[in-house]
């Protein structure tokens, strides 16, 4: 991404975010809450575009491209979902299957074989039966990973990936993201905010605050970082640049006036 | 209402038309490519269709009941029992069925549509779609719209059949109109253009409700207000355009 400008109603989300994402890698997206980390997937995978600027992707400029072009480079790339998105309406090793039935013509003895060996991957081959009304948060997240893999992506995007997640889910989903970057040479985006568990895998992180990239570089130089704005968020603090309460009167006025009306 | 508030409701409106008629083309497009997706089309009739048959089904035979005992009434007055085949059938086949189907198709099947694709979007399902190269236009509006499109005429035809059988009921069984009279004077007095203006309505109801409950439920917010207030949207839109439609196409088939 180069100086990438995008607002919504007129409110600017970003201001000349320039960023990238090497190939092999894991780059950490990192930042406050509302900062644009989910609007920031939505440009890479061409959901929306950028006022200005340019958002590239395996080298072409997406602003550049027609419908079936995007759709060709979406092929080429995996998500994984906040919630999940699973499609209610079909088992979970539908769910897996669906980008191979739609965009492949694969026979159906291959596509149980690849979606078991993705279920089995995640640990949610014995679920493949099940609805998604009947997983956990947890177990769908996974069944989500393995439906971003089954088309092996070359770059795969992770929304919120630890949000929610028990401490075995979490450590089977932070080792599934290192895995499949060093045994599959899958490019990984992180978007999240949980700096701890980024550490552990991250090669290259950006924190993003105020419509731009306050910082960059690999976590432990982050974590060594003199900004206050770095300081404060890698440490969870209250006080520093980043407010954490939302413009308001004066508290105390405010409880005395209420008081008083 | 201030000038700047009609103003701002008038605009709004035609936004909202300009968004439909967009949204139409856009779907006439995805309809080629669904038609090569038989299965899904199929499934959608089912759910529009086949979910609705017995409301469907209820409603044609107490409305044929109604026009059997209101008809018989009205005819006695004018010594004319024996024509109330004919009522019937052109009451049913013309107006009744496929209007009273249309306003029932919009409530049961309209609402089921328009809520699905809402929670849809608001679940990131449609977003999943688009990103994993799948177009939801090809694979969740287009196919539900043609399922809608398909079901309704059935579902209108089902309506006066049995309606036609509800009149029977009360006006030959219960209150003594002649079997033989009855079907003939319907059998010679309906003529094809009857049936055909019947069929028109129905398909052209069946396009309307289909493609405003497949709009709202795309354009929804995606929130649970958003997806009830769409829901609400599609009845009450659906209802009055199934109205002015049915005055407009009577009167070109007069």
């Amino acid at each position: 991404m180069r100086d990438v400008h995008y607002a919504v109603d007129k409110r600017p989300i970003f201001s000349g975010v320039t960023l990238t994402a090497r190939r092999g890698r894991i780059t950490a997206i990192m930042g406050p809450s509302g900062t644009g980390k989910t609007t920031l997937l939505k440009l890479i995978t061409a959901q929306i575009f950028a006022d200005r600027g340019q958002v590239s992707v395996f080298g072409r400029d997406l602003s550049q491209l027609d419908t079936p072009d995007i759709y060709g480079v979406r092929k080429r790339m995996g998500m994984l979902f906040q919630n999940g998105a699973l499609l209610t309406d079909m088992t979970v090793f539908e769910n897996v299957a669906f980008p191979v039935r739609e965009n492949t013509d694969m026979p159906e003895s291959l596509i149980r074989l690849l979606v078991l060996t993705k279920l089995q991957a995640v640990g949610l081959r014995g679920a493949a039966d099940l609805m998604p009304g009947e997983l956990s948060g947890g177990m769908a997240r996974r069944v989500a990973l393995a439906r971003a893999i089954v088309m092996d992506p070359e770059v795969l995007l992770y929304d919120e990936p630890f949000v929610g997640l028990d401490p075995i889910s979490l450590g089977v989903i932070l080792r599934l993201i290192k895995h499949m970057n060093q045994a599959l040479g899958i490019t990984s985006i992180v978007v999240s905010h949980d700096v701890q568990e980024l550490a552990t895998i991250a090669d290259q992180s950006y924190l993003l605050s105020g419509g731009c990239v306050v910082a960059a570089g690999t976590p432990q130089e982050l974590a060594r970082s003199d900004s206050e704005t770095v300081h404060q968020f890698m440490t969870g603090s209250e006080e520093g640049p980043v407010r954490f309460h939302y413009p308001a009167p004066d508290y105390a006025s405010q409880l005395l006036g209420a008081d008083e009306g | 209402m201030s000038n700047a508030a009609r103003h701002g409701t008038i605009l709004e409106g035609l936004r909202k038309v300009g968004v439909t008629g967009i949204f139409f083309v856009r779907l006439l497009f995805a309809c080629v490519s669904a038609l090569a997706r038989p299965r899904l089309i199929i499934a959608q009739i089912y759910n529009a269709g086949g979910r609705s048959l017995i409301i469907i089904m209820l409603s044609g035979l107490f409305t044929g009941m109604v026009i059997g005992l209101l008809g018989q009434d009205v005819l006695r007055r004018f010594g004319a029992e024996t024509a109330l085949g004919t009522l019937a059938a052109l009451g049913l086949l013309k107006e009744l069925g496929p209007v009273l189907t249309s306003l029932l198709f919009a409530g049961r099947a309209g609402t089921a549509l328009t809520s699905e694709i809402g929670l849809m979007r608001a679940t990131d399902q449609l977003t999943a779609m688009e990103v994993m190269a799948v177009n939801p236009m090809s694979y969740v509006a287009a196919p539900r719209f043609l399922g809608g499109f398909i079901a309704m005429p059935l579902l209108a035809a089902v309506f006066s059949v049995i309606g036609l059988y509800g009149a029977q009921l009360v006006g030959v069984q219960l209150l003594g109109i002649d079997r033989g009279v009855y079907w003939s004077q319907m059998q010679s007095s309906v003529g094809i253009h009857d049936v055909t203006e019947g069929i028109v309505k129905s398909l052209v109801f069946g396009a309307v409700v289909s493609l405003i409950a497949v709009t709202e439920g795309y354009h929804a917010e995606p929130t649970a207000e958003g997806v009830g207030l769409a829901t609400t949207r599609t009845v009450v839109a659906s209802s009055v355009l199934t109205l002015l439609l049915d005055y407009m196409l009577t009167a070109v088939f007069l």
